[in-house]
């Protein structure tokens, strides 16, 4: 099971007077299928913490457990095929790369690991078909909109179908009726049972989630 | 989709900065095929210009006496009779390491005789030689091709005031002249030469030779050596070198060696670091996507691997038409470097080595990857949370 579990987390930014604890002794446990909603003010340490439970940010103390793995005792390169194997990311400004199209940009993740190359394009077909996009696999991401370019993202994050989607702001960048668009189409891959965990300022997405974390000054607070 | 296909695709995005590292290693190697092309031209032509000054190495009988000449002049008392080399003993000099290196090997006896009541020093050669031991020599008429035959150097035909067809008494034969030499301005305008047998008989000096000179011509060929083991090969006698010409012309050839080489040097210097900078930029400005590939789940190497194929494939291009402008410049600049026939010349330049586009490709292709390690490195390094928030 993908279960995650985050124990005594804490992040110091910084040195000595300058530092800075985004994140203060946070225990967290996110059971495998669950719609998280991470929530806070600006600066509470909410992509801080998504990119410790991403394995992209190493903690200042306390361990991370994902699958019965301690995510940062292994090497980088075993950080890098756990990121592969078991996570997704949706980056709020979508980063797909410009000179590669729509098809490609969700290859990507599919570049690094064995497969014919019809296989590689018919599993990135279907990923834009789950995200209602593969009439425009040979866009280049300058040529659709912003909510397109979105959910593109979002097939990259999932063609590997990696149990656990960790999405930073997903709707940050778009308007309220595209952004209610990405908002069902990651409630509906939260159906088909991933792990979801969502950073976002907007109560209204935050309610898709089954439960809501609201972070203050890097701790957890009970509303 | 690969690596590959990725390296490919942002090469074709940033045509610009492609180009430049494209154009520095073409030119890079484009300099390097021309120097060494026209390095080996050069070196062509000069054995060529070479073979011109005949003999290089003299072989004569060791004598404890000094010889009283100076600039070609020779003042006398030199005894060409101290000591005898024996004609059969000669051809132990092609027992020497460097034999294939001899291009003629030409005994000479002399003796003075008396001819038509003038004193005249009298040569005997093997005329099978002087092509190549004496290509200076420009004949009215031919070269004696019987014992009874003799050919008259310019000044020594106006002394005697004979032509071609007529007959010289030297001693106690009748010879009939069969060519004159063209003036020369050397020693040969006093000669007179008949096939060495003849010139034995009539100085009763028969199986004895007075000297013998040796056309040991290549480039690089080791002279000071060669010297020492024909001197070893014949106890009995005194080798030289008639440096100063081969000398003068093998230092030219190293000065221009050292100079190409020197330019390669820089070139492929200056090459090396356009690379190294434009693929920092490259690092640089592609930070985020970076971010993106290994948060996706890319190795360390991954990124390497992708810095490397861009610069392996911008170099691998870079190499093959560098090769071909370097090709093309040396045909133009060959006759600048060269004397007499260029055209010929052509065959010895670039197209010799049926190995050099596949080193010049190859040189590109390590001077893009060397110079793509550090960038490759600090790709490799990037923090991707880091990259990843910047933007
Ligand atoms: N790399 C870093 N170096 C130094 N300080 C950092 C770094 N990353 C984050 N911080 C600090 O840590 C704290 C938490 O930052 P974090 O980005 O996690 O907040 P956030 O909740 O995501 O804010 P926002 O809603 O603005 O994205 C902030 O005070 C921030 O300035
Ligand atoms: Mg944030």
């Amino acid at each position: 099971m993908s279960d995650i579990i985050a124990s005594g987390l804490t992040k110091q930014y910084g040195q000595g007077s300058l530092a800075v604890t985004a994140l203060d002794n946070v225990e967290l446990r996110i059971s495998s299928g669950e719609f998280v909603a991470v929530m806070g003010q600006s600066g509470s340490g909410k992509s801080t913490l998504l990119s410790i439970l991403g394995a992209l940010n190493t903690p200042s103390s306390g361990t991370l457990t994902v699958d019965e793995l301690d995510i940062y005792s292994l090497n980088q390169d075993q950080r890098a095929d756990f990121r592969r194997e078991y996570l997704g990311f949706v980056f709020q400004s979508f980063h797909l790369l410009p000179y590669l199209n729509v098809l490609e940009n969700v290859m990507i993740p599919l570049a690094v690991i064995a497969g014919s190359r019809r296989n590689k394009e018919e599993k990135a077909l279907a990923a834009l078909a789950e995200v209602g996009l593969d009439r425009k696999a040979n866009r280049l991401p300058s040529e659709i909109s912003g909510g397109e370019q979105e959910r593109v993202a979002i097939a990259r994050a999932v063609v590997n179908d990696p149990p656990i989607l960790l999405a930073d702001e997903p709707t940050g960048n778009l308007d309220s009726r595209t952004g209610a668009e990405v908002m069902d189409l990651i409630g509906r891959l939260n159906d088909k049972g991933r792990t979801i965990v969502m950073v976002t300022h907007s109560e209204e997405n935050a309610r898709h989630a089954g439960r809501i974390l609201r972070l203050a000054d890097g701790r957890f607070v009970d509303v | 989709m690969n690596l590959n296909a990725i390296a490919i695709a942002n090469i074709k995005r940033r045509k610009a900065k492609a180009a430049f590292v494209l154009t520095g290693l073409l030119l890079a190697v484009a300099t390097v095929v021309a120097l060494l092309g026209l390095r080996q031209a050069v070196s062509f032509n000069m054995i060529h210009q070479l073979e011109q000054y005949g003999a290089n190495i003299v072989i004569l009988p060791q004598s404890d006496s000094l010889a009283l000449s100076y600039g070609g002049i020779s003042l006398g008392g030199v005894s060409f009779d101290v000591r005898k080399i024996h004609e059969e003993e000669l051809q132990q000099v092609y027992t020497i390491p460097y034999r294939q290196n001899i291009a003629a090997l030409g005994p000479v006896v002399l003796g003075v005789v008396s001819a038509n009541d003038h004193d005249v020093l009298l040569t005997g050669l093997d005329f099978e030689t002087t092509p190549v031991l004496k290509p200076w020599w420009r004949i009215h008429g031919a070269t004696p091709s019987h014992e009874d035959q003799v050919l008259l150097g310019a000044e020594a035909a106006r002394l005697l005031g004979l032509a071609s067809g007529d007959t010289l008494r030297i001693e106690n034969s009748d010879l009939i002249v069969s060519g004159v030499l063209e003036p020369s301005g050397s020693q040969d305008d006093q000669l007179i030469f008949t096939p060495l047998p003849a010139a034995q008989r009539i100085l009763g000096k028969e199986g004895q030779i007075s000297m013998a000179e040796v056309a040991a011509l290549c480039h690089g060929c080791p002279i000071d050596e060669m010297v020492a083991h024909i001197a070893m090969a014949l106890p009995n006698t005194q080798v030289m070198a008639i440096q100063q010409v081969v000398e003068s012309r093998m230092q030219a050839m190293d000065h221009f060696e050292t100079f190409a080489y020197g330019v390669c040097g820089v070139v492929i210097v200056v090459s090396g670091l356009m690379v190294l900078v434009s693929m920092m930029g490259n690092v640089r400005e592609r930070a985020a996507e970076i971010g993106v590939f290994r948060a996706i789940g890319y190795r360390r190497r991954h990124v390497m691997r992708i810095i490397f194929l861009e610069a392996g494939i911008l170099a691998l291009v870079g190499g093959a038409l560098g090769y071909a402008l370097g090709q093309v410049v040396m045909r133009l600049t060959l006759p600048l470097f060269t004397i007499g026939d260029a055209q010929a010349m052509h065959h010895h330049g670039g197209h010799g080595d049926p190995l050099l586009p596949v080193l010049a490709v190859g040189l590109s292709v390590a001077v893009g990857l060397v110079a793509s390690v550090y960038p490759a490195l600090m790709a490799s390094r990037m923090d991707p949370n880091e990259a990843l928030r910047a933007i």
